[in-house]
């Protein structure tokens, strides 16, 4: 750098020279001056114009922040609402509340795999089973999740059991609308989670010991499963 | 190994990540929903309203904040109470009108812009409207009409993104029996 400057000031100097006759060493100063001063002034016309950062510019906080549970209840019981107001069906409702869990897990996936697993991707089954109820539901919900069941009479089903999801906490469900489960929420979450990390599944919702989310893979999971495992 | 797993899970607080992806999603609904952005920018303030009914009792409740004297005093309990408490943000109180009746509301790190970018063609959404909604719900149980608007938005190229609240009048008649 100091010889890219010194050169410049030859430079200028010569032409300041022409007219001028300045010692050499100010017209050094000068143009060294000048070239700070060109550097600054460029710095400041790229951030103080109206230039989009995107975020994929930005690092991806380390930090975990946290809101109230009071914000957080009531933005759901307004989506709830929402979702009420604009179908007719209980399944219908928790079809709605699902596709926008859906949205949520996708974008958690990206989230959970650079920051917990260490880019690493899951290939096992079980392991992404635990990593959901242990790391997964410990982030997004201050807990583990109550418990996790294989179906005794169905290879591909598994249970995760959860008695009071955060998201329930402060629903109460009306009389005409008992079957109604607003983790429903949760399953949409939990289906794009395991569907992002190719364990293709259907994850439903069902009130069992609190609630419980039933997942169901795709034959494909176990039989591949079979084969990473070496069985 | 996580991080987390050695903090005790406060049970009054939830991952704002989680609250974040949530009103993304909700967001993404209402555009899905909605013909165009106007709509969604009021489906948004409504929500934030019902929110704001709602809220302003936990706060009274929780925070042991009393009456406030004059609007400069409410100015700061919103932020450095409300804001502070449900989302963990203080957002700077500035630019005062001479006569004292509007105000701005500075917010840096809004935690409900983090990972959002707003896609072409959506230059009149006001992404963070459910704010304005929220606060004018508050208020308005607290016998205030405040006016509310995003005046500058992060999302769309700004360096803060700026609430203006503007004090409309006193709601006498909202006055519950055996106040005052």
């Amino acid at each position: 750098m100091p010889i890219f400057n010194y050169s410049l000031g030859i430079y200028s100097h010569y032409f300041f020279s022409l007219s001028l006759s300045l010692s050499l060493s100010l017209s050094l100063s000068l143009s060294l001056s000048g070239v700070d001063i060109e550097r600054s002034s460029l710095s400041v016309n790229m951030s103080g114009g109206k230039q989009r950062i995107s975020n994929l510019d930005k690092p991806l906080g380390k930090g975990r922040p946290e809101v109230n549970i009071a914000t957080f209840a009531l933005l759901f019981s307004e989506i709830v609402q929402y979702c009420q107001n604009r179908v007719y069906t209980v399944p219908e409702l928790q079809n709605k509340l699902s596709e926008l869990g859906y949205h949520v897990g996708s974008h958690l996936l990206d989230l959970f795999f650079l920051r917990e697993k260490g880019y690493k991707r899951e290939i096992k089954l079980l392991n992404m089973l635990l990593f959901v109820k242990s790391n997964l539901w410990k982030t997004l919900f201050g807990k583990e999740a109550d418990k996790l069941e294989h179906a005794n009479d169905d290879e591909r089903t598994y249970y995760i059991i959860e008695k009071e999801p955060l998201v329930n906490k402060f629903i109460s469900v009306p009389k005409d609308k008992g079957s109604l489960n607003c983790a429903a929420f949760t399953a949409g979450i939990l289906e794009a989670i395991l569907n992002g990390a190719n364990f293709p599944a259907k994850v439903t919702v069902h009130w069992h010991k609190g609630t419980t989310f039933m997942i169901k893979f795709d034959e494909s999971v176990i039989a591949r499963d079979k084969v990473v495992e070496g069985k | 190994m996580s991080r987390q797993s050695n903090r005790a899970g406060d049970p009054r607080k939830v991952n704002g990540e989680l609250f974040t992806l949530t009103y993304g999603a909700l967001v993404a609904q209402l555009v899905k929903d909605y013909e165009n952005d106007e709509d969604v920018n009021r489906q948004l303030e409504k929500m934030g309203y019902n929110m704001g009914i709602r809220l302003i009792e936990d706060f009274l409740a929780r925070s042991n904040v009393g009456r406030c004297h004059d609007f400069r005093e409410t100015a700061d309990v919103i932020s450095k109470a409300g804001f502070k408490m449900y989302l963990g943000i203080t957002p700077v109180v500035s630019n005062w009108s001479p006569a004292g009746d509007e105000f701005s509301l500075l917010i840096e790190n809004n935690p409900l812009t983090e990972f959002v970018e707003l896609p072409e063609g959506h230059n009149a959404l006001n992404y963070s409207n459910i704010l304005c909604g929220a606060l004018k719900g508050c208020l308005e149980m607290v016998q205030m009409d405040v006016d509310v608007r995003i005046v500058q938005d992060q999302l769309k190229g700004d360096s803060i993104t700026e609430i203006r609240l503007k004090f409309i009048k006193r709601l006498e008649d909202a006055l519950p029996a055996g106040e005052d």
